[in-house]
């Protein structure tokens, strides 16, 4: 058996965290090979190591048994590797044509000779099986056109391994079905192609071999045609579920929110989700889990009135919100902890004290005579997130922008948790922090949930969102596909719902 | 800290101010002129007694013009039209103002009204453009900067003209205001009579730049207007409406406008000619620059431009082109634009340095 | 005949105000408005939009902002004038482009090194070449009798003018020609004489200056769309990132781009002074570098488009110059358009848009029946009323460059 690519303990660590840690792994020519694991377990670090974006500390990388070295990606592909990223490297607003042949020539006054392209083209979109006109723009096209686009582009410059990373996030099944089409004749062709996904379902669908990575290490690689679905789901979530603690208070019987047929409007022709009901309770903490992608930032977003619905309604305390304005829905007592802090949730140029009003400066307690922002108020309010939240920075007058991504979050938690909300919307709320924060924070959630807060808690992180959560729901491609209780949770179980095995 | 960064903001003009000196110094070089009595003359004639009068009386309209463009760089709008606004504005109130006599301090309450609700809604138009039809607010400003000039020159011609003795010629400016609609220079009050007149307006101004810090830094409106100015995305999250705060901000930004033709029109015309100062929303823009719309450093940029303009009147008898001095003008407001990017870049990354050491030090 | 019919109801709004244009031209005291002349002179008048809205295109397309090109439309007739005035009129082209190009260059080092905003450095652009035109006058003019602060003196030779033999009344060695567009138009027929003005218009006394600022709006095309260098132009304004990472030189064609929008910003200013005013005059730009930018918003960011937005406020601007008059007949015609929208709004249930289009449309019948001519302070901003009114209209359908105004650093693929 011959190998197309092989990885040899390669590692790859950045301050905090070992992304990649001694990971081997051989790829068969002419297979199709999956990559699987959560956020977070390495996958991308180690794509990005492959495609030359990134150097490994240690390790080496052999292609077709030859050890290479890359320096950038012009390396990699002149090694025959090529890359269609998640996010589409096209631009928009030029051809099919104009997208593949970007860059290969030189920047002249010379007529593009574009039946030759065209040709070529049209030449391996046959050989391959992926039809395609060259002449069309490129946001005219469907999503799963424009990816036939990214393959084309990358079969043009002689690749014979490709990388897809999360190919099918942006695709409806209909697309699914022609994309695994596509693959399977690139293999018939001798084509080798890496498959990055968290899709378990679909993974086992196409792959032939899939590793499993996790928390950056490779646990293991197996057969896809005889492995079961509970042993895939199991690598990659490990085998024990980390320890629940007990809780001393229970929730209340007051709703704090109701969600009902929630159905957000159409985004590239997709609903990011669909028919959303659930109850939230006060004095509970209610975890979506779900890899992300799968609607629960767009969800999040409708609860506080940015995204737009397309149906439903939404209650907070009792109160229809559907007609409410974000900063209506605000004084209404509804945070947010975002999971973007830079652009969602600061304003980078702005001191600590200038953040910690944002949104809320109409409150009392920033109110003065002559209409008059309220500073001391907001730097004593500062003073005391970056107290209780050990929040490091010189002082309040800091910029935002100058703290680290932790510190920003940490401010962020702090200031949404301090000033009394009626419910709290938290979107990845440690993300980025280290552990000793991370437990700070919370038992800050815990006490609030104790003292009545309802907390609406969407997590990637499963240690969080099981030590946190009263109740649990998976979200799966914009649906509520399952409801239950940590204590139940098993990690089977969990995977298995999360990534649309069952 | 935040001394080097105030240090680094007052250096950045300074640079530029001598950067311009120097490049002048070798155009006037290459035209066989001496530079060092050329700065020198100018220096002298420009901090004479008169001069300093004559350069306070300039500051005045150009610090508000440069403020109402400022309130718009706040909010990431570029209001070109402050030109075109402040005209409009001191069109009307003169010809509104003309028509009646109201007790001297309503009187004059009137007038101001009347520039600044004239002129905020000439810039609404603009701020309705670009939130309704998607009309980037630059090249609505500009053409509303010249219909307004026709707008203008045709009710000065045709409606609000002044008929001369024999009611027959229409004379296109507008009636004298009354006494009640003048306001009496400072002279008097700072004790210095035998300098030409201070026009009372710089009192205005001051009001005006005070109401600005306070509007900007000091309000809820004000925060959300920088907020949405600086990150659009947080701000909308925090719940400003996006639309409404590009309108407010052209209504607010305009209003202001309306006040630049007020100095001149209460203190020294006392009627709208077609001679009546134009060209002050233009250099407003380039004084907003100067100061980085601070409310102190666009002072400071207003008596610097009008000390340049005021002191090259001199050259004119020392056979120097006196137009080196726009040259200078515009060759440090592009060196300061440029000066300020870099020290900004240069706060941020030292900031950041800061930073990380406090948290390296857990 | 399906097809006929479907591209009549798809641009009907621009189909009916021409028809209408016609039909009132045929009042004696409206037929300016199809007029040769009128025509002669709207090209005339639209090409130093058409130059600066096309160079333009090269600075947008290329992720770069320039509103700085009335600025450099400045230097082009400054420059333009002096040399066409002390070297002859080609050497005035020459200056004027150069001229424009190095503010241009400027404006990219401002922009794209410093990575300043890029309206702050146009308007500074604009402050600093307003300041230069007028020192450099006070210094060239000083003791020339006819020049000075504000003015240059005139632009003595022309640049040579030619028609086309048999058509529009041009030599053939030396002798003049018939001139059949000319004799149709006299006839004053319907349609045909309008048509004819049109085609005189646009072929009789045509400067080789216009032929060849005309003819760079195919070449801008072909550049742009045919060549390596315009793909990569192109795809920098698109999505710099990934064009850096196929190997294009980001920041080399953002320069080059912002360069050329200048030049032919500067083209447009000597334009302006060699063929139109025959000197230069502090101001006389008028804001046609804004124009030209709407122009270019208008066209959608092509050329051939930016063609047609300029003709637009050309022939206003032709108007409100020859024959005020006609101006008037427009509003008859603005009554029309006013009214079918209301009409549309209507059908389309969007009745606050209805009422409002029927409310001033009526306005506008009043003032028409009520007025023998517009004010003459109105009339000289038909162009740039024209240009909001467009540009009101044209938002939906427009696709501007997607990374533009943005500051771009190298290595952001990762």
């Amino acid at each position: 058996m011959s190998f197309a690519l092989k990885v040899i303990n390669i590692s790859k660590s950045f301050p905090g965290v070992l992304a990649n840690d001694k990971i081997n792994i051989e790829i068969p020519s002419g297979t199709i090979h999956a990559i699987v694991g959560e956020n977070g377990a390495g996958k991308s670090t180690l794509m990005k190591i492959i495609y030359g974006m990134i150097s490994p500390d240690s390790g080496k990388i052999l292609v077709s048994e030859k050890e290479k070295k890359f320096s950038s990606p012009k390396d990699a592909i002149k090694a025959g590797i090529g890359m269609v990223h998640q996010h589409f490297m096209l631009a928009d607003n030029l051809t099919v044509l104009e997208n593949v042949i970007l860059g290969i020539e030189n920047a002249t006054l010379r007529n593009i000779n574009k039946k030759k392209f065209k040709n070529e083209i049209l030449e391996i979109s046959d050989k391959y099986g992926m039809p395609l006109n060259p002449n069309t723009t490129i946001d005219e096209l469907g999503v799963g056109e424009k990816q036939r686009v990214e393959i084309i582009k990358v079969l043009y410059r002689g690749a014979k391994i490709l990388i897809l990373d999360e190919p099918t996030a942006v695709l409806v099944p209909q697309e699914v079905n022609e994309l695994f089409e596509n693959l399977n004749n690139l293999k018939n062709q001798g084509v080798t192609i890496i498959f990055i996904s968290h899709k378990l379902d679909e993974v086992i669908e196409i792959a032939d071999g899939i590793s499993v990575m996790r928390g950056g290490k490779h646990v293991g690689t197996v057969d896809a045609k005889t492995v079961s679905k509970s042993e895939l789901a199991e690598m990659m979530i490990g085998k024990s579920l980390p320890k629940i603690p007990k809780r001393t208070s229970l929730p209340t019987n007051e709703i704090c929110l109701e969600v009902s047929s929630l159905s957000g409007e159409k985004l590239d022709s997709k609903e990011p989700f669909k028919d959303i009901n659930f109850i939230l309770s006060k004095g509970e903490i209610l975890g979506i889990a779900g890899v992300e992608g799968n609607g629960q930032r767009e969800l999040t977003e409708s609860i506080l009135g940015i995204y737009p619905l397309s149906q439903g309604t939404i209650t907070v305390d009792g109160i229809n919100i559907d007609n409410m304005a974000t900063r209506q829905r605000r004084s209404l007592g509804i945070n947010f902890i975002p999971e973007d802090r830079q652009t969602q949730g600061l304003v980078m140029d702005n001191s600590l004290i200038e953040n910690a009003m944002l949104g809320r400066q109409n409150k009392d307690m920033y109110k003065t005579r002559f209409k008059s922002v309220n500073f001391k108020n907001s730097r004593k309010f500062s003073n005391k997130i970056i107290d209780q939240y050990d929040v490091r920075t010189p002082n309040s007058s800091t910029l935002a922008l100058a703290l680290s991504g932790g510190n920003q979050q940490k401010f962020v938690v702090g200031r949404e948790l301090e000033d009394n909300p009626s419910l709290l919307v938290a979107s990845q709320p440690t993300r980025g922090i280290d552990i000793g924060a991370q437990s700070l924070i919370w038992e800050e959630l815990r006490e609030a949930r104790d003292a009545g807060l309802g907390v609406l808690l969407i997590s990637a992180d499963l240690e969080e969102l099981l030590g946190l959560s009263d109740r649990l729901l998976v979200m799966y491609e914009g649906k509520i596909v399952k409801e239950l209780l940590p204590e139940d949770a098993t990690p089977e179980l969990l995977g298995a719902y999360m990534t649309g095995l069952k | 800290m935040k001394i080097r960064i105030r240090i680094l903001s007052v250096l950045a003009p300074l640079i530029a101010l001598f950067t311009a000196v120097l490049i002048c110094s070798a155009i006037l070089n290459f035209i066989d002129r001496d530079p060092v009595e050329t700065f020198r003359s100018m220096f002298e004639y420009g901090t004479s007694g008169k001069s300093i009068v004559s350069i306070i009386n300039r500051s005045v309209p150009l610090y508000i013009s440069a403020v109402a463009v400022a309130v718009g760089f706040k909010m990431g709008l570029f209001n070109i039209g402050v030109e075109g606004q402040y005209l409009l504005g001191a069109l009307l109130a003169a010809a509104f103002g003309s028509y009646f006599a109201l007790p001297p301090a309503i009187h004059i309450l009137f007038i101001l009204f009347v520039a600044s609700l004239s002129s905020g809604l000439w810039a609404g138009i603009a701020g309705y453009l670009k939130v309704k039809k998607g009309i980037h607010e630059v090249i609505s400003t500009i053409m509303l900067n010249y219909i307004g000039t026709g707008i203008i020159a045709y009710l000065l011609a045709q409606v609000f003209f002044e008929k001369d003795e024999n009611d027959s010629l229409k004379v296109p400016q507008t009636n004298y205001l009354p006494e009640s609609g003048q306001i009496p220079p400072l002279n008097n009050l700072l004790g210095i009579e035998d300098l030409p007149n201070l026009h009372g307006f710089l009192i205005g101004a001051i009001f005006i730049g005070i109401f600005y810090y306070w509007l900007i830094w000091k309000t809820s409106l004000g925060y959300d207007l920088r907020a949405t100015g600086s990150n659009p995305i947080a701000a909308k999250f925090s719940g400003a409406d996006p639309a409404k705060m590009v309108i407010l901000a052209m209504l607010i930004s305009g209003a202001i406008a309306g006040m630049v033709g007020m100095s001149g029109l209460t203190g020294y015309y006392h009627r709208y000619t077609i001679d009546f100062t134009s060209g002050l929303g233009f250099v407003g823009i380039g004084v907003a620059l100067l100061g980085r719309n601070h409310p102190i450093g666009m002072a400071l940029g207003a008596i610097l431009i009008s000390f340049l303009e005021r002191s090259s009147q001199i050259l004119d008898l020392k056979d120097v082109p006196k137009e080196i001095e726009r040259i200078m003008q515009g060759i440090i407001i592009l060196f300061v634009v440029i000066g300020y990017e870099i020290v900004r870049r240069y706060v941020l990354t030292s900031q950041i340095k800061e930073a990380s050491k406090e948290v390296l030090n857990e | 005949m399906n097809k006929l019919f479907s591209f009549i109801k798809k641009r009907y709004l621009i189909i009916v105000p021409i028809l209408l244009l016609i039909f009132v031209a045929q009042i004696e005291r409206y037929s300016e408005l199809t007029s040769s002349g009128t025509f002669g002179a709207a090209l005339r008048l639209s090409i130093p939009i058409c130059l600066a809205g096309v160079g333009a295109i090269y600075s947008e397309r290329c992720g770069i902002v320039n509103i700085g090109l009335e600025g450099m439309m400045v230097i082009g007739t400054w420059f333009g004038a002096w040399a066409g005035w002390f070297y002859g009129p080609w050497y005035g082209v020459l200056a004027g482009l150069l001229g424009g190009a190095l503010f241009g260059l400027i404006h990219a080092v401002g922009t794209i090194t410093f990575q300043v905003d890029h309206i702050v450095s146009g308007v500074a652009i604009n402050i600093l070449a307003a300041g230069v035109a007028r020192f450099l006058s006070v210094v060239a003019y000083a003791d020339v009798p006819a020049g000075g602060a504000t003015q240059s003196p005139r632009v003595d030779e022309r640049i040579e003018k030619i028609s086309i033999p048999y058509l529009s009344g041009g030599k053939i060695n030396e002798s003049d020609t018939a001139d059949v567009f000319g004799s149709l138009e006299a006839l004053d027929l319907f349609l045909i004489s309008d048509l004819f003005g049109l085609l005189g218009g646009l072929t009789r006394n045509i400067s080789y200056f216009s032929i060849l600022a005309v003819l760079l709006v195919p070449v801008s095309v072909w550049i742009l769309w045919s060549t390596s260098f315009g793909l990569q132009l192109r795809s920098v304004g698109e999505y710099p990132v990934g064009s850096e990472s196929v190997g294009v030189n980001v920041y080399l064609m953002k320069y080059i781009g912002v360069t050329i929008s200048g030049a032919f910003a500067g083209l447009a200013g000597a334009y302006l002074v060699i063929e139109s005013a025959g000197i230069y005059r502090e101001g006389q730009t008028g804001g046609r570098g804004f124009i030209g930018l709407a122009a270019m918003i208008f066209g959608n960011w092509k050329p051939l488009g930016t063609f047609l937005g300029s003709s637009l406020f050309g022939y206003a601007d032709s108007l409100q110059l020859r024959s005020e008059e006609s101006v008037h007949g427009l509003l008859i015609i603005i009554v029309c358009v006013l009214f079918i929208v209301g009409i549309r709004s209507f059908i389309k249930k969007n009745l606050r848009t209805a009422i409002v289009s029927f409310i001033f449309s009526g306005l506008f019948l009043f003032w028409f029946l009520n007025s023998s001519t517009i004010p003459n302070e109105f009339v000289f901003f038909t162009p740039h009323i024209t240009t909001l009114i467009v540009l009101s209209f044209a938002s939906q359908r427009l696709r501007m460059p997607k990374f533009i105004g943005k500051a771009y650093k190298k290595g952001e693929l990762n």
